[in-house]
């Protein structure tokens, strides 16, 4: 961001990246897909790089309310100072504190969800699928991210760009307004969980083996984690993957080479 | 005319007591912290009819869901009758509206019907809460007085709906043998199987029966009356003011804390006088996040008094689905018993709270409670009546952080994270854009 704009440049969008998709070796994976994509469909975008920071969600969601509004404080200024209008985040959590908690504390965005914004381009034709895609028939089932489905209602953005795969879309007993959560939220992520008779992301990954399918779709970096843990726990990682939306369509689309950023 | 004084009596005896533990509630729902419901009235108005008054969220369970509508339904539209009831007893009147001749039938007639949904919704649901393993219904949260409540209310429901079918029975008996007082007017189609149980009786047997029962179904709808505010099946009331109060913000969207604002504002602002005192003030500073029941703001605490215990949060959280001590429905309930008890002794203490030395976060709800919550908002989604157990879960951990310092170390160390690298990690935050270079 800081390079476009010492040339003069202004991006459309800024890929806000995220914290895990940043550093989390599996999620950089993620990153990368969305960075693909987001060339092959020409998108003019940038990341802030170095200056992003967190956004504070698992702070203020464990309790830290300070450092939260210290990194929203902080986020906001980095935003507006380069202005900032269109932002699409790679992570629900990112998302939903951009787009609901930060326009009080004086940061108001566009904030689009990375499946929103890839469903934007498919519709837009900047994003083309190939005629046979990898999945054309292949059983895949998706997991609602809460600061997707529940706390933002969007249930069908990425059920929409999955439809574009030909695949066969399968229901979990347990979806929509009713998924239940990996396991991950609310800090949960970055703590061991209190002692119970299971893990939350085991019992979630057996509602998704239920579904006997082949791709276990994510929209999260948290829930691809957790979800490719309990498909390990059930050692079924030989016959099912687990991919995030982005990684699926960057493998089906008609990518342009894209090779550097 | 004695009679009438008698009704009068008992009437305003019912509707003092509901009056006085109604002003009782209110104290203590007042006894939050602010909180400001009076924007975007309209779809206030929309939510509640929807979810209130239509029921909206219901039947994602379809047998309980159904069986609470039929109940709903019998409630608000044998009411009716109640008004009838009251015009008698009142002047000494019998079957007061019997002059709108089909229409009355037909009114009578549907209050039957809808007598005997009840009668069956009630054996249903006491079948589903003593007789069939279901979770919810069968769980610890409910241990004692909370099950003993369920049963009272279901046993009281059928009980009056068989006193209302009895005097309608006894009455069309007394109608067709032309009895003094007993005009010709009503349609029984469900009173009419109870009437071999009567039709034995002598003239004097039969309206025995039939005042006997009109005094018992009164007598115990008042007496219901003044027990509902006490009980969980106050929501009947509360559920209205709760929906219409509905939080409107998407569920994950948590408050800006605007006193912490306030404080990294002047951190930011250049100009601001880093050693200058704060302003006096009488007040004594409003603690950070929740500790007791009062630090709640009044919608809590009306959520509190609105929780029928019905459990849907609780069998849809990824926390106690997987064997944690977390319970949703436990929180609205500790919640509950804490501003009760809080009410009581203020009431003691003429109208002043001294505090007693526990607090709801230790005493009721513990910590390992709080931090096995995911803020999922499956709870939040699954209350029909809009509750939200997650938000006093989040505002009881600011407490525990930024009053007391208290997390797991796991916790701490992310904290650490965030404020030297910018991440949850330990990554040093100038590695944040390499994965540029893979790509």
């Amino acid at each position: 961001m800081a390079e476009m704009t010492a040339s003069g440049q202004t991006p459309d969008v800024l890929f806000w990246v995220g914290c895990a998709g940043s550093f989390d070796d599996r999620a950089k994976r993620i990153t990368k897909a969305i960075a693909r994509i987001l060339h092959a469909s020409e998108t003019s975008f940038a990341v802030l790089g170095q200056e992003e920071s967190c956004t504070g969600d698992p702070a203020k969601r464990a309790g830290n309310e300070f450092l939260y509004q210290m990194q929203a404080a902080q986020n906001i200024a980095t935003l507006n100072g380069y202005g900032i209008k269109r932002i699409i985040t790679g992570c629900p959590h990112c998302f939903n504190t951009l787009k609901n908690e930060y326009p009080e504390l004086g940061g108001t965005y566009e904030v689009l969800h990375h499946t929103q914004f890839i469903r934007e381009l498919i519709e837009t034709g900047k994003l083309r699928m190939s005629g046979d895609t990898p999945f054309k028939g292949r059983r895949i089932t998706f997991h609602d991210p809460c600061y997707l489905g529940r706390s933002n209602g969007e249930y069908l953005a990425p059920r929409e760009v999955i439809a574009k795969l030909d695949a066969e879309l399968l229901e979990m007993r347990r979806c929509k307004q009713n998924a239940m959560c990996c396991g991950a939220g609310g800090a949960q992520m970055f703590k061991e969980a209190e002692s119970g008779d299971r893990e939350v992301n085991h019992a979630r990954t057996d509602q998704a083996l239920e579904t006997q399918p082949e791709v276990i779709a994510t929209g999260c970096p948290f829930c691809n984690t957790m979800m490719t843990d309990g498909v390990k726990n059930a050692e079924q990682e030989s016959n099912v993957i687990v991919k995030d939306i982005a990684e699926l369509i960057a493998e089906a689309a008609d990518l342009l080479d894209a090779t550097t950023t | 005319m004695i009679s009438q004084l008698l009704f009068l009596l008992l009437l305003s005896t019912g509707i003092f007591f509901f009056a006085r533990r109604i002003g009782v509630i209110r104290r203590n729902i007042k006894s939050g912290r602010a909180w400001d419901g009076s924007d975007r009235t309209s779809e206030r108005w929309a939510t509640m009819a929807r979810v209130a008054l239509g029921q909206g969220k219901m039947t994602t369970r379809p047998v309980a869901g159904v069986m609470h509508i039929l109940i709903y339904a019998g409630f608000v539209i044998i009411n009716i009758e109640i008004l009838e009831i009251l015009i008698d007893g009142l002047f000494g009147t019998h079957r007061v509206f019997a002059f709108l001749g089909p229409v009355y039938d037909f009114l009578i007639a549907s209050f039957e019907w809808l007598a005997a949904g009840v009668i069956l919704a009630c054996v249903v649901f006491f079948v589903r809460r003593n007789g069939m393993a279901i979770a919810r219904l069968a769980s610890n949260d409910l241990k004692g007085w909370p099950s003993l409540d369920a049963n009272i209310i279901l046993v009281v429901e059928v009980l009056l709906m068989f006193a209302f079918l009895s005097m309608n029975a006894a009455d069309a008996i007394a109608q067709s043998r032309g009895l003094e007082h007993y005009v010709t007017a009503g349609s029984f189609p469900v009173s009419s199987w109870l009437m071999p149980l009567y039709s034995g009786l002598s003239d004097a047997g039969v309206v025995a029966v039939e005042r006997g029962m009109w005094w018992f179904h009164i007598a115990g709808v008042l007496a219901f009356l003044v027990y509902v505010p006490y009980s969980k099946h106050f929501h009947i009331i509360l559920a209205f003011p709760n929906t219409y109060y509905s939080n409107l913000n998407p569920s994950g969207q948590m408050d800006n804390m605007a006193a912490v604002k306030k404080e990294v504002d002047l951190m930011m602002d250049p100009n601001a006088d880093p050693f200058a005192a704060a302003p006096p003030s009488d007040e004594p500073p409003a603690p950070f996040g929740v500790k007791d029941a009062p630090d709640l703001t009044w919608k809590q605490l009306l959520e509190a008094y609105t929780c029928t215990e019905c459990g849907r949060c609780t069998s849809e959280c990824p926390a106690n689905h997987t064997g944690k001590l977390l319970s949703p429905r436990k929180i609205m309930m500790s919640t509950r018993d804490r501003i009760e008890e809080i009410g009581q002794q203020r009431e003691a203490n003429g109208g002043k709270w001294e505090p007693d030395g526990k607090t709801l976060l230790g005493n009721w709800i513990t910590e390992e409670e709080l931090w096995a919550c995911t803020s999922c908002q499956a709870c939040v989604e699954a209350c029909p009546i809009n509750i939200s157990p997650m938000g006093i879960i989040l505002d009881m951990r600011r407490s525990l952080i930024m009053e007391d310092s208290k997390s797991p170390e796991s916790i701490t160390s992310m904290f650490n994270n965030i404020e030297n690298n910018g991440a949850p990690w330990a990554f040093p935050a100038g590695s944040r854009g390499d994965w540029t270079q893979e790509v």
